[in-house]
């Protein structure tokens, strides 16, 4: 008998070492913790970290998240007020609140999740239904958009503008938010907050928008374009315009230039040749030399009589002298 | 010691044995009581799952045995998560999701009901390790949902126009300026350094009708500058050729009012001699002048006063140019 002490002695430590562990639980920060005797959850939750007893064996363990949690909606499609079907996908934070009453309604976060699921699905279905399509686009109401001004045409603007809103995406989003809390307060659960991760049009009603669009932007295409041909046209015009008020007013002050020097030639030619009746005599007789010169030219047969002045000596040579 | 198996005496060597299990403790205990934390991050130690306190990178001790656990957190990382595109080879999980949830990230709808694709970049750090591990459960994914929900509410409040061309700016830093008042609201423990739009287009299948538009608006300038180029052909050099018709035209009055004078003054010259002697004068002009103008004449004849009748007779075509 002697020869088995230190081998019970050995057991018994090891029968201490268990019950000690078994007394012995630590919690995380991240952790809370409900105590169940049997399953039925006993005494205050704790949530407070760090090294903590408990009877070995009859007390179990049970842990909870102390952090906040994230809700991961899935995208469903529904229609809005205006009959536009959208697919919504949201997202959420909740916390565990009263982690007794979480414990007993829920037990894990599966259960948690689908319930959510439920809760927020629905609300969110309804405020869509609600609300035309805009009003979880837009947030804030008097926004004016900037304008590109390569788009902005002279005469009126055709790109697009921002649609009108009442409420807005938050406004909604504390509506689904104001809605839902109360009901998964119940599990005690804790909503933080609700809101739309990502609002998109079904694929049948993009298809719309696409053509949309692309009619949009024909449509400022042409205006570009018939813009361009008009903005030539006037220049066109303004050329014409141009060229003839240059080539005019040349012209007229060519004619008023040649005019004034016209008139002036005459009236010196006047002031000179009208001094006295001599000079007006002498005048015509000069000149009407110079016209002989110009007007018989080497191409000119001339028949001359003896009577003329200048052949009168042919015939009378004792006449000297022309008169 | 010796035991009895059976029949079979066994001798233990319970020092060694003892020696032995005490040494791989010793060991074990060693190996997890060091441990380092790199250059780029903070350790946070909790004690019994109680935060005890957060050190600076290099080799420390701990308790072992899971006593204390070490969560080293790289808050000087720059981190950054990618939406609707990823950079390949990324080592943080929450840069970027997979394909088709990229294309969901990507699509948006504007606030004139548009739609538009959009790729972004958030930059952040960790800038408080405990919140970053203790506030929230998966924070990266927390900072996914909330960059998505921000950059669409920033998207929804403006024109297709605005967020393809003219809005960029101001979107990267209205959505910077609410992402950081989210994440400060949520107490994520993240500090956002920036928010970079990268890819901003017209969903694909309308593409072509946004390229369109460019084209048109190019269009446009080059039929304005053709038209201008034809404008500044023609019209400066009218006026330089008006110009120089008008210098004609001064230069022709100069010239006439010049002759005039000249003229006028060898008249008055001429007539002051002239009175001197006129009969004289007027014969010898008139006979100069004949000197002059009847040799260059073809033909001359001279008849005789008394003998007309020969006229008839006389051949006074022109003359006909002698072969």
């Amino acid at each position: 008998m002697k020869t088995f002490a230190p081998l019970v002695l050995l057991l018994t430590a090891a029968l201490g070492l268990l019950l000690a562990c078994g007394a012995f639980y630590t919690i995380n920060e991240t952790e809370q913790v409900i105590i169940t005797q049997f399953g039925k959850p006993i005494g205050e939750p704790r949530t407070n970290a760090g090294l903590h007893l408990k009877l070995p064996f009859i007390h179990a363990v049970n842990r909870l998240e102390k952090r906040v949690l994230r809700w991961d909606g899935r995208p469903s499609e529904m229609p809005t007020k205006d009959k536009t079907y959208i697919v919504v996908d949201a997202f959420g934070r909740w916390r565990i609140r009263d982690p007794r009453q979480y414990f007993l309604r829920l037990r894990d976060e599966r259960s948690a999740q689908s319930r959510l699921d439920d809760i927020l699905g629905s609300e969110i279905r309804n405020a869509i239904a609600r609300h035309e399509l805009i009003e979880v686009i837009r947030s804030t109401r008097d926004r004016e958009p900037a304008l590109d001004t390569a788009l902005v045409g002279t005469n009126e603007t055709v790109t697009s503008r921002l649609y009108p809103i009442r409420k807005g995406r938050p406004l909604v989003e504390e509506e689904i938010f104001t809605n839902a809390a109360p009901k998964v307060a119940v599990f005690g659960v804790e909503l933080l907050d609700v809101q739309f991760k990502r609002v998109n049009y079904n694929p049948s009603v993009a298809q719309r928008i696409y053509d949309r669009m692309i009619s949009e932007r024909q449509q400022i295409a042409e205006r570009f374009r018939s813009e361009g041909a008009g903005e030539a046209a006037k220049i066109t015009g303004q050329r014409q315009k141009d060229l003839q008020t240059i080539e005019s007013e040349a012209y007229r002050r060519i004619q008023e230039i040649r005019g004034a020097a016209d008139a002036r030639a005459s009236e010196i030619y006047a002031v000179a040749y009208n001094r006295s009746p001599e000079a007006a005599a002498f005048y015509r007789f000069l000149r009407t030399l110079e016209a002989y010169k110009a007007v018989l030219t080497n191409d000119t047969t001339l028949i001359l009589t003896t009577d003329s002045a200048f052949f009168r000596l042919l015939k009378h040579a004792d006449t000297p002298g022309l008169e | 010691m010796i035991i009895r198996l059976g029949r079979t005496y066994y001798t233990l060597p319970l020092r060694l044995l003892a020696g032995g299990v005490l040494a791989v403790g010793l060991l074990a205990a060693l190996v997890s009581t060091f441990y380092t934390i790199e250059a780029e991050s903070q350790g946070v130690v909790l004690r019994f799952g109680r935060y005890l306190k957060t050190v600076e990178p290099g080799l420390r001790l701990k308790l072992p045995f899971g006593m204390d656990r070490v969560y080293p957190v790289p808050v000087r990382r720059q981190l950054k998560q990618e939406f609707g595109f990823a950079t390949p080879g990324a080592t943080n999980p929450d840069q970027y999701t997979d394909t088709r949830e990229q294309e969901l990230e990507r699509s948006m709808v504007t606030g004139d009901l548009n739609a538009a694709s959009v790729e972004w970049v958030v930059q952040y750090r960790i800038a408080d390790p405990l919140a970053f591990l203790f506030a929230f459960r998966d924070p990266g994914h927390a900072l996914r949902d909330l960059s998505e929900s921000v950059m669409r509410t920033v998207i929804g409040d403006r024109t297709v126009d605005e967020v393809i061309t003219v809005g960029r700016q101001e979107i990267e830093a209205e959505a910077l300026e609410r992402l950081r008042r989210q994440v400060a609201q949520y107490g994520l423990g993240v500090s956002i350094d920036q928010i970079q739009l990268k890819n901003v287009n017209p969903p694909a299948p309308v593409q072509a009708s946004f390229n369109e538009v460019n084209q048109a608006q190019q269009e446009r300038e080059r039929t304005i500058n053709l038209a201008r180029g034809e404008y500044n052909k023609v019209v400066p050099r009218a006026r330089g050729e008006a110009e120089e018709r008008l210098r004609t035209a001064e230069g022709y009055a100069i010239r006439r009012i010049n002759e005039a004078q000249g003229d006028a003054a060898r008249f008055l010259a001429l007539f002051a001699q002239y009175t001197n002697a006129p009969a004289v004068t007027r014969q010898r002009l008139y006979l100069e002048t004949l000197e002059e103008v009847l040799p260059r004449l073809r033909g001359k004849i001279v008849v005789d006063e008394t003998a007309r009748q020969v006229l008839p007779l006389l051949q006074l075509q022109p003359a006909k140019p002698t072969p």
